[in-house]
């Protein structure tokens, strides 16, 4: 327990010929909700994607709930929602049967007992309880999204990893997700997830990392979304402001334009 | 009905019978994986892998002197499928782009290989008239045994193994991300459909041994959303056509093999042809699934309040 959820050190990952990080460091703690933040392109897919094992280090380590990326990780207490656009494959499968397969993990190869209540829960988290027998690929693209969410909640994670899982979901749904992962979060699940506006989950993150041309270049108070959440949110960032100036905002602001000016207006 | 009861009790057809019936049933179970996977022509190119290997198993059996020169043509086969499958998926994972080419010269070069090693090992290519186009009459109880014992580890893994096969074809980054096994359930994938091919060669041959296991998939996607229900059906359709061909080229002089593949392809056409008017009755009992999903129209509705707690 007392091993971080994740923990980073000096990570370089290769893609073809890029060197698409370079030396990241990150840790997020039990209990953590860390935002990864950053312009297009700068890395933080390949971060997360390396992070759940999908893409090889080239130098540094990973360690996921204290191990070493690999078999020893208990990859049933991880939950991955990928970034992408389209939930379906060549033969048509349902949001039930979809979701299920994130009950398998490891070497548990074969479904449990109650895999289609279990599915329907996860589904039910994500507003889709009636769509458990649809095809998945004659959902919206947003409904294919909370399909993924589902998912990764199926298997009950103690620790979420989430590449934008709310692009292109609207706002009641982004709503309903932000309720749901409150309540995962005060029973103590640990999240890294990546954004491009903190919308509804503003509130719930407790730090943000901003990578920058496969470097951090930020590690400290989230950005503050919108003024009139100023108030609520200034005794969550209080302790960690003096952080922000040093690091400078101008240079975070640049690399993310929209979000992060407000936190510079904010500041004066 | 006393032709159907000589048809049963006929030694020969009930092998056949029997053989046709687990072919048909294993066929579209490997079939809904390569589809779902998007290489639903795999099973041509194992096809023409396995032509090499049914002329290697020759060559060996006339150089051994064994006593039909072909005994070893089956097992020969199985293993040159088994490796060229292999070798395919290892280039699949390598990336696209050298992939592409590496599995067409390896087709054409199973093609070209068996016909030169035929005629090295004594043949001609007429003698692999039976692989190409099948030989089902033919079938020995030796040939029995071992269709019977591969359909039935067919059977089981990819019917035992269905949600972690699923899970690998449907997203493969997803199921690495769960700590699966994805390269060992990638390599029973491709040594399924190898198996398949081989069984299914004695009963279509070779150059349609593809149509078996994609078409009743394509059947089972026009009446069903889910990836079980897509496999049962094709199931189901692939042993009602194996064994109906089968049945039918018993009184008519006609090929099974090109039979089975033509009354698939009928159940096809037939069943795309009344979809739209089974699919247009369909939304009947769901008038409007969308409408509770978009609520918030009401900019300033009171309800918003209460929806951020
Ligand atoms: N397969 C690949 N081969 C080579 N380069 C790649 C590959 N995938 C991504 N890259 C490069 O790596 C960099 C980082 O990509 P990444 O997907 O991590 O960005 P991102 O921060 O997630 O962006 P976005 O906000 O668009 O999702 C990009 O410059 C991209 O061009
Ligand atoms: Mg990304």
């Amino acid at each position: 327990m007392t091993a971080p959820a994740i923990d980073v050190r000096d990570l370089h990952v290769h893609l073809g010929a890029s060197h698409v990080l370079r030396g990241v460091d990150l840790r997020v703690d039990h209990g953590e909700v860390v935002a990864l933040l950053g312009a297009n392109g700068s890395g933080k897919s390949t971060l997360v994607r390396t992070v759940v094992g999908v893409l090889e280090p080239t130098r540094g380590e990973v360690d996921l709930l204290g191990h070493r990326l690999g078999d020893d990780v208990p990859w049933q207490r991880v939950g991955y929602v990928p970034q992408r656009v389209s939930a379906a494959a060549g033969v048509p499968s349902t949001a039930a049967e979809v979701v299920a397969s994130g009950l398998l993990h490891g070497r548990r190869l074969a479904l449990p007992r109650g895999w289609r209540r279990l599915a329907r829960e996860a589904l039910e988290q994500v507003g889709l309880a009636d769509r458990a027998d649809h095809a998945t690929g004659q959902l919206s693209g947003g409904q294919q999204q909370r399909v993924l969410i589902a998912r990764a909640l199926v298997r009950k994670p103690e620790l979420l990893v989430l590449d934008e899982p709310v692009a292109g979901v609207d706002r009641p749904s982004q709503e309903a997700f932000a309720a749901t992962m409150a309540r995962l979060v005060d029973d103590g699940l640990t999240v890294l997830v990546v954004l491009h506006e903190l919308g509804e989950l503003a509130g719930l993150i407790s730090r943000a990392v901003v990578l920058r041309h496969g470097q951090v270049v930020h590690d400290g108070a989230p950005p503050r979304p919108h003024a009139e959440h100023g108030s609520r949110e200034h005794e969550h960032v209080h302790p960690h402001t003096s952080e922000v100036p040093v690091v400078g905002a101008h240079d975070v602001g640049l690399s993310d334009g929209p979000l992060l000016t407000g936190e510079q207006e904010a500041r004066p | 009905m006393s032709e159907i009861a000589s048809m049963l009790t006929d030694p020969l057809m009930q092998r056949a019978l029997l053989a046709a019936l687990l072919v048909g049933a294993a066929a579209p179970v490997v079939g809904t994986y390569l589809v779902q996977r998007r290489l639903a022509l795999l099973g041509d190119g194992i096809g023409h892998v396995a032509l090499t290997g049914v002329a290697l198993g020759w060559l060996v059996g006339s150089a051994m002197g064994l006593v039909p020169n072909d005994v070893l043509a089956i097992p020969g086969a199985v293993v040159a499928a088994v490796v060229g499958s292999v070798l395919i998926e290892v280039v699949r994972r390598r990336g696209r782009t050298s992939g592409d080419l590496a599995l067409a010269i390896m087709f054409y070069g199973g093609i070209a290989g068996g016909v030169l090693i035929i005629t090295v090992a004594g043949g001609s290519s007429g003698s692999l008239m039976a692989y190409l186009f099948g030989s089902i009459s033919t079938v020995t109880t030796t040939d029995l045994i071992l269709t019977v014992v591969l359909c039935l580890v067919i059977l089981a893994v990819g019917v035992g193994l269905r949600p972690a096969l699923f899970s690998v074809s449907h997203d493969e980054e997803f199921a690495v991300s769960s700590g699966l096994p994805v390269w060992a359930l990638n390599m029973a994938v491709a040594v399924l459909a190898a198996l398949t091919v081989t069984v299914a060669m004695r009963v279509v041959g070779l150059l349609l041994v593809s149509a078996l296991m994609i078409v009743p998939v394509a059947i089972g996607q026009l009446v069903t959303h889910s990836f079980r229900r897509t496999m049962g059906v094709g199931s189901v359709v692939g042993v009602v056509v194996c064994v109906t061909g089968l049945s039918i080229s018993y009184w008519y002089p006609l090929s099974p093999g090109a039979l089975i593949v033509v009354l698939a392809i009928g159940v096809y056409a037939v069943v795309a042809g009344l979809h739209p008017l089974l699919a247009r009755r369909r939304p009947a009992g769901d008038p409007h699934p969308d409408i509770p999903d978009d609520v918030q129209v009401a900019p300033r509705a009171p309800a918003d309040a209460d929806c951020t707690p």
